[in-house]
């Protein structure tokens, strides 16, 4: 069958299934559009910023595990999406963006919205291509989704120019993938694993750490089997929240920067810690110095052997899909008789038991101001721990990772890499477009909210009943919180003065707006917001100002270095 | 420590800047890098030297086998190798030192490729310890134009890298 290039191009999402596209028309992506208006099989959803079309669709991806897709014009189209890329490629996400690019006769001329998009996206994608020849759009494309869900998942960017997208050929959507330079080493080395099993089994003081490679391959069912089975502590890092049930006894909460004391505890004196699908992030271990002070054996098993012995020296790298390697183990140890010493085991727990004592998520709690901890704690008890919630980035994102407990994967969707202010509204409207009928809040900030507040409106057009539950502490909180601890209370720029009322802004864009004021009124607002199937409804919840997070490990120190309340200061 | 790292890449357009832009991003050493096509033509084979700690080099390695593009890598400086660089020199040749040039030429096995009644252009191929030298023993007053290609390497005997 003959087609244009455009028709290619939706022709190629239709045969990958793909269910949504997020994107924004413009004169480069014409003809795409074109092709786009004239069938029904992929749905397009018009947002109001190109940044919020990569993030819904990279919020897709995470509340799925399918591939997002988002389709931009040129120039600033492709400018707007690069934050939105880079978010992507930092958590490792699987995704396809598609590109308009000026005409070929007309790249390298400074034309009309024109911007090297390969360039400029280059350091920040998986791969990307820009396609010269209609005969290629259909196996460029196919190579895109092959390589955005292989792997380790991320962003490909294909650039298709003007006039290719008119140019007519054969189509034919090729059935196989064949790459000689790439191919992802899945399966586990039996023998790596052998070792490890036995270095597990002989531990005294085992631990379990796992990030976000645990929910990028669906692997939390092998991983709470194999935890069980072991029965070692574990934690879950702030991008494999869920990975493991955060109710279950055998969890010690988050590690890192603002992590439970006992899961910082039990990384830095374990004497075999088993990382799977993690990478020893800075905020994660800290200082990497003080990290290897204490003598352990560390197994790291990855998808991307460049994560392994990057940060901290491994004794046993395992390459391969982390699902699979799970299964591995599991495996090995039902045909193995042995099990960890339950002596040296009891009295591991015996000792994290003692460090869980220290209580460290308590907080003072007030009848008169609103902790916005307490929010959090009311939304994990209204929703029956049960919504999907995504966050912006700052004090609110750390406060919903501590305090709702996530029993199940992406549940939880955030920038953990880039760290990424704004993509809580457009993470949300994916995950809602995934989940019709699920419950899906946005934990956000007075501040990080504003960067994609335009959204609201594409809300509005598709009718998204998100839960809004806006932190409004009137202060760039987790900036002023650094100020307050390491620059002398110098709050330079971190206060916002002129915030609209977000209440009366929400009923502007057609929604539903609540204001709450009071500790007492907190549970009754989320129970009417929630009760409104239908509704948006923005709640602007007016915290404390001045509350802090904690615990903290300051930047740059050992992980054991813990400010556990403002009475440690 | 110095290494030589030898890689088949896709011949496609862009490739040398995924490579040398996964450099400068990390922030690697590039001290030379050379590329070209193969006698397939759907590859190129780049010759890149590089500095860095054992951790370091391995990052390098890793990383450069993770481009999608990158069918080999290998680190063909821990074992036995062969390095050479082409250089060309044009050198001031008048008077005594017309003579004196041609000496300096047969002595390190160069070859003069272009004349003129006050210059020679000398071509030279060797390690980059060889070329180091002729520009030392040359002196640098008689020295007009320098170009070297960078290192081209190889393993030596039944080491070969190939798809």
């Amino acid at each position: 069958m003959v087609l244009s290039g455009a028709e290619i191009v939706i022709r190629c999402l239709q045969e990958e299934k793909v269910e949504y596209v997020f994107g924004y028309p413009g004169g480069s992506v014409l003809f795409i559009y074109d092709a786009l208006f004239n069938q029904d099989q992929v749905r397009h959803v018009l947002v109001r910023h190109e940044q919020a079309a990569v993030h819904a669709a990279d919020g897709f991806a995470r509340a799925t595990s399918k591939v997002g897709v988002a389709l931009v014009t040129s120039g600033p189209g492709a400018t707007n999406a690069v934050t939105g890329i880079a978010t992507a490629y930092c958590d490792s996400i699987p995704m396809v963006i598609i590109s308009g690019q000026v005409p070929t006769a007309a790249i390298g001329q400074d034309a009309f919205q024109e911007v090297d998009t390969v360039g400029i996206t280059r350091p920040c994608v998986k791969h990307n291509y820009l396609v010269k020849d209609v005969r290629d759009i259909a196996s460029t494309i196919r190579k895109a989704f092959h390589l955005a869900r292989t792997g380790r998942p991320g962003p490909v960017l294909v650039d298709i120019p003007k006039d290719v997208s008119m140019q007519k050929c054969e189509f034919e959507y090729p059935a196989e993938v064949a790459m000689r330079s790439y191919n992802p080493v899945l399966k586990g080395h039996q023998g790596q694993i052998r070792k490890a099993l036995q270095l597990l089994l002989e531990a005294r003081r085992p631990m379990i750490y796992t990030g976000g490679g645990v929910v990028l391959s669906d692997a939390a069912e092998a991983l709470t089997k194999l935890a069980r089975a072991l029965g070692f502590p574990i934690t879950n890092t702030l991008m494999g929240l869920g990975g493991y049930p955060a109710s279950d006894r055998q969890y010690l909460g988050m590690p890192g920067m603002h992590g439970t004391y006992e899961a910082n505890m039990a990384m830095h004196y374990c004497d075999v810690l088993l990382a799977v699908g993690a990478r020893f992030d800075d905020r994660v271990i800290g200082n990497p110095a003080h990290f290897a002070e204490e003598p352990r054996k560390i197994i790291h098993v990855d998808i991307d052997p460049s994560s392994i012995s990057k940060r901290v020296k491994v004794d046993v790298p395992i390459v391969g899909d982390v699902n699979e390697v799970l299964h591995q183990f599991l495996q090995q140890l039902d045909a193995s008789p042995a099990r960890p010493e339950p002596d040296a085991l009891a009295a591991w727990w015996k000792q994290i038991e003692e460090w869980r004592r220290r209580d460290c998520m308590k907080y003072k709690h007030s009848d008169e101001i609103i902790k916005p901890q307490f929010v959090i704690q009311k939304l994990w008890e209204v929703t029956g721990g049960d919504a999907i919630v995504t966050s912006d980035v700052g004090q609110h994102q750390m406060w919903a990772a501590q305090y709702y407990r996530f029993d199940q994967p992406r549940r939880w969707l955030n920038s953990g890499g880039l760290g990424t202010m704004g993509v809580g509204l457009p993470y949300a409207m994916g995950a809602q477009f995934a989940h019709p009928g699920k419950p899906v809040a946005c934990v956000t900030g007075e501040a990080s909210i504003q960067m994609c507040i335009q959204e609201l409106s594409t809300c509005k057009q598709f009718r998204l009943p998100i839960k809004i539950c806006n932190l409004n502490n009137r202060y760039l909180g987790m900036v002023r919180q650094w100020q307050e601890l390491f620059h002398g209370g110098r709050y330079s720029e971190s206060y916002m003065d002129s915030l609209p009322d977000f209440a009366r802004l929400a009923e502007a864009y057609g929604h539903v707006g609540l204001r709450v004021e009071k500790p007492g009124d907190v549970e009754g607002a989320l129970r009417e917001a929630f009760g409104r199937k239908d509704d948006l409804v923005f709640l602007d919840f007016q915290v404390d100002q001045t509350e802090n997070v904690y615990p903290m490990v300051q930047g740059g120190k050992g992980l054991t270095d813990m400010i556990l309340s403002s009475e440690d200061l | 420590m110095r290494h030589v790292i030898s890689l088949l890449i896709e011949n496609e357009s862009g490739a040398l800047s995924r490579v040398s832009g996964l450099f400068s991003a990390r922030g690697y050493n590039i001290e030379s890098l050379t590329v070209a096509p193969t006698e397939d033509e759907s590859m190129s084979r780049m010759t890149i030297v590089t500095t860095g700690s054992d951790d370091i080099i391995e990052q390098i390695t890793k990383q450069l086998n993770k481009l999608v593009e990158v069918i080999k890598v290998v680190d063909i400086s821990e074992s036995a190798h062969i390095e050479r660089e082409l250089m060309l020199v044009k050198v001031r040749a008048t008077g005594k030192d017309r003579e004196e040039m041609k000496r300096m030429t047969e002595i390190f096995r160069a070859r003069i490729i272009d004349v003129t009644d006050a210059s020679y252009v000398i071509e030279l191929t060797g390690n980059q310890a060889k070329l180091d030298a002729f520009i030392g023993a040359i002196g640098p007053e008689l020295i007009l134009e320098t170009v070297r290609s960078g290192i081209c390497g190889i393993g030596r005997g039944d080491r070969v890298l190939k798809l």
